[in-house]
């Protein structure tokens, strides 16, 4: 028997995701205008904007010109500060965020514990650094303490919530190895599930670190302590060298860190 | 000796993916569990040592009655029940050590399993099984770089850690190619004769069955239609596991591969 092409169509389009024409069409146009309401919004204050941009303009050519020096052992006590703050926050966190991920995961956890932890991790997350930092100043006083625990309980819900979900990941086959060997449940998270999770943790913390330090540059504006508290005084003062000087100090913390890091990883596959 | 008294799995949704079914195997008894996709193989092999929760009926393993145990009751139970897996089952990231001393989890206490500071003689029990398998040597090695039959014995030496007195095996060979699947089907027999342990292989190769079961049953929608000795699995018996089908294809014989 011949086959005859001609009587298969020879045009076919891909199914839109949204089948009702007006309807796919009138989103868009929606959402067409009310950017465009949006945009109108924001008010650009002009005059302002001219006083402004040389100042800015000042800001950041002071780059060029850092002044690490007349104020080096503010930037150095700054640094140290901003480091211990950087270094226990993150190893808190790493320590609470374990059994709090373990309980997030929903193959592991019982539903209340599940729930409970994810009602943590929720609220670690949707408080925002600098709220937090506001409020643990007004509890325990200017300084680096209040910013060590604000980067803790961020560190904590960042950290956990990413480790259940790598857990809610692991291969069953290794889980039901372990639970038919007869062991515990401690030893079945210790061989069955730490060592496919242990690269994803590792990876985290690492990151964490990164970003607590640079958080601990911002905490300091609400007077948590750190470098940031030495960045704010410089910016108050129009002190731009020195500020520029505490920057790039940040920036070369950051990149060292980054780098390193990277190192680390690669060894733990 | 394993027993199953009227063991039955309904999932949560569906119908029962095993009913009724009772099944006597002997020490040393080596019995292969054939049937079509979904016939409740694995279900029957995961209840026997809990990992599925039977809805009804006993296990009892030595006359102990599994089935009524406590959580810790359960643990020691298990021990005696070494598992081997289709896909292997090892800790991938581990070292081939860990993997079969891993077998011994349900014996030694926590922090000695964490420093993995396990007693002496574990450790010359776990160089023997290596050795045994065929495996001498690799101790060090991380379990994923590993072939496939090389990672199905480390399964097994796993197993025997655990001393147990009953092996439960889900398709030992479906993952590898003829030649190594005849030589891990051959190990496994050896060492239930060497040991006097009882098990249960599913299996899908009914040739592979043949050739090296003592005794072979077979499932079809949750329920045991045979059980004989291979000689007397007919294309009858056949089409009454699997459904009707042209079996003159299937080597009767195969002595070896
Ligand atoms: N966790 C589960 N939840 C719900 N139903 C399940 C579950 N596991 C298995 N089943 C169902 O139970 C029946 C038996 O499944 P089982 O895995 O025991 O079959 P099997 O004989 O091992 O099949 P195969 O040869 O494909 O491995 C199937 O209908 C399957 O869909
Ligand atoms: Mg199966």
């Amino acid at each position: 028997m011949t086959i005859r092409m001609a009587e298969y169509p020879a045009a076919w389009r891909k199914p839109p995701l949204i089948s009702a024409a007006w309807l796919r069409w009138g989103i868009g146009v929606l959402a067409a205008i009310y950017l465009a309401a949006a945009i109108g919004s924001i008010e650009i204050n002009w005059a302002r904007l001219a006083v402004g941009l040389p100042r800015g303009w000042r800001f950041l050519s002071s780059f060029f010109t850092p002044d690490f020096f007349s104020h080096g052992d503010e930037i150095i006590a700054g640094l140290t500060e901003s480091l211990a703050m950087t270094v226990t926050s993150t190893a808190l966190g790493i320590l609470l965020a374990i059994p709090l991920g373990l309980g997030a995961a929903r193959n592991l956890a019982p539903r209340p514990i599940y729930l409970f932890c994810r009602a943590v991790i929720a609220s670690s997350r949707t408080l925002q650094e600098l709220i937090v930092a506001i409020f643990f100043v007004k509890m325990f006083g200017f300084g680096p303490l209040a910013g060590m625990l604000t980067l803790t309980f961020a560190s904590l819900g960042f950290i956990a919530k990413l480790l259940a979900e790598r857990i809610e990941a692991v291969e069953v086959g290794p889980l039901n190895a372990i639970r038919s060997t007869g062991a515990s449940w401690l030893q079945w998270v210790n061989y069955a599930i730490q060592p496919q999770v242990m690269p994803r943790l590792v990876g985290l913390s690492l990151y964490r670190l990164d970003i607590n330090f640079r958080e601990s540059a911002v905490l300091g504006i609400v007077g948590a302590g750190g470098i940031g508290a030495t960045l704010n005084t410089a910016l108050g003062r129009y002190e731009y060298s020195t500020a520029a000087a505490i920057l790039l100090s940040i920036i070369l913390i950051v990149l060292t860190a980054e780098y390193t890091s990277g190192l680390i990883r690669e060894r733990l596959r | 000796m394993l027993r199953l008294t009227g063991l039955t799995k309904r999932y949560d949704r569906g119908d029962a993916a095993l009913s009724g079914v009772d099944l006597l195997v002997p020490d040393g008894e080596v019995v292969a569990l054939i049937g079509p996709s979904g016939a409740g193989k694995s279900t029957l092999i995961r209840c026997t040592n809990r990992l599925v929760e039977p809805t009804s009926g006993r296990v009892e393993l030595d006359g102990e009655d599994i089935t009524a145990l406590s959580a810790a009751g359960l643990r020691t139970a298990r021990r005696r029940m070494g598992m081997i897996f289709q896909e292997f089952a090892l800790i991938e990231r581990l070292t081939v050590m860990e993997n079969v001393l891993s077998g011994r989890l349900g014996y030694v206490g926590f922090w000695a399993s964490w420093w993995r500071r396990f007693p002496p003689a574990d450790i010359q029990q776990a160089f023997h099984f290596l050795d045994r398998v065929g495996l001498a040597g690799f101790e060090n090695k991380r379990a994923d770089a590993l072939s496939g039959g090389q990672r199905q014995r480390v399964g097994i030496a796993r197993a025997l850690m655990q001393s147990p007195s009953l092996l439960l095996v889900d398709e030992p060979t479906a993952s590898l190619d003829p030649r190594t699947s005849r030589q891990i089907m051959r190990l496994i027999l050896e060492l239930c004769g060497e040991r006097k342990l009882a098990a249960i292989i599913n299996i899908h190769d009914v040739a592979l069955a043949r050739q090296f079961a003592h005794r072979i049953i077979g499932l079809r929608k949750g329920q045991l239609v045979f059980d004989g000795k291979p000689d007397a699995l007919t294309p009858d018996a056949l089409t009454a596991i699997y459904g009707a089908e042209d079996w003159s294809t299937l080597p009767d014989d195969d002595q070896d591969g």
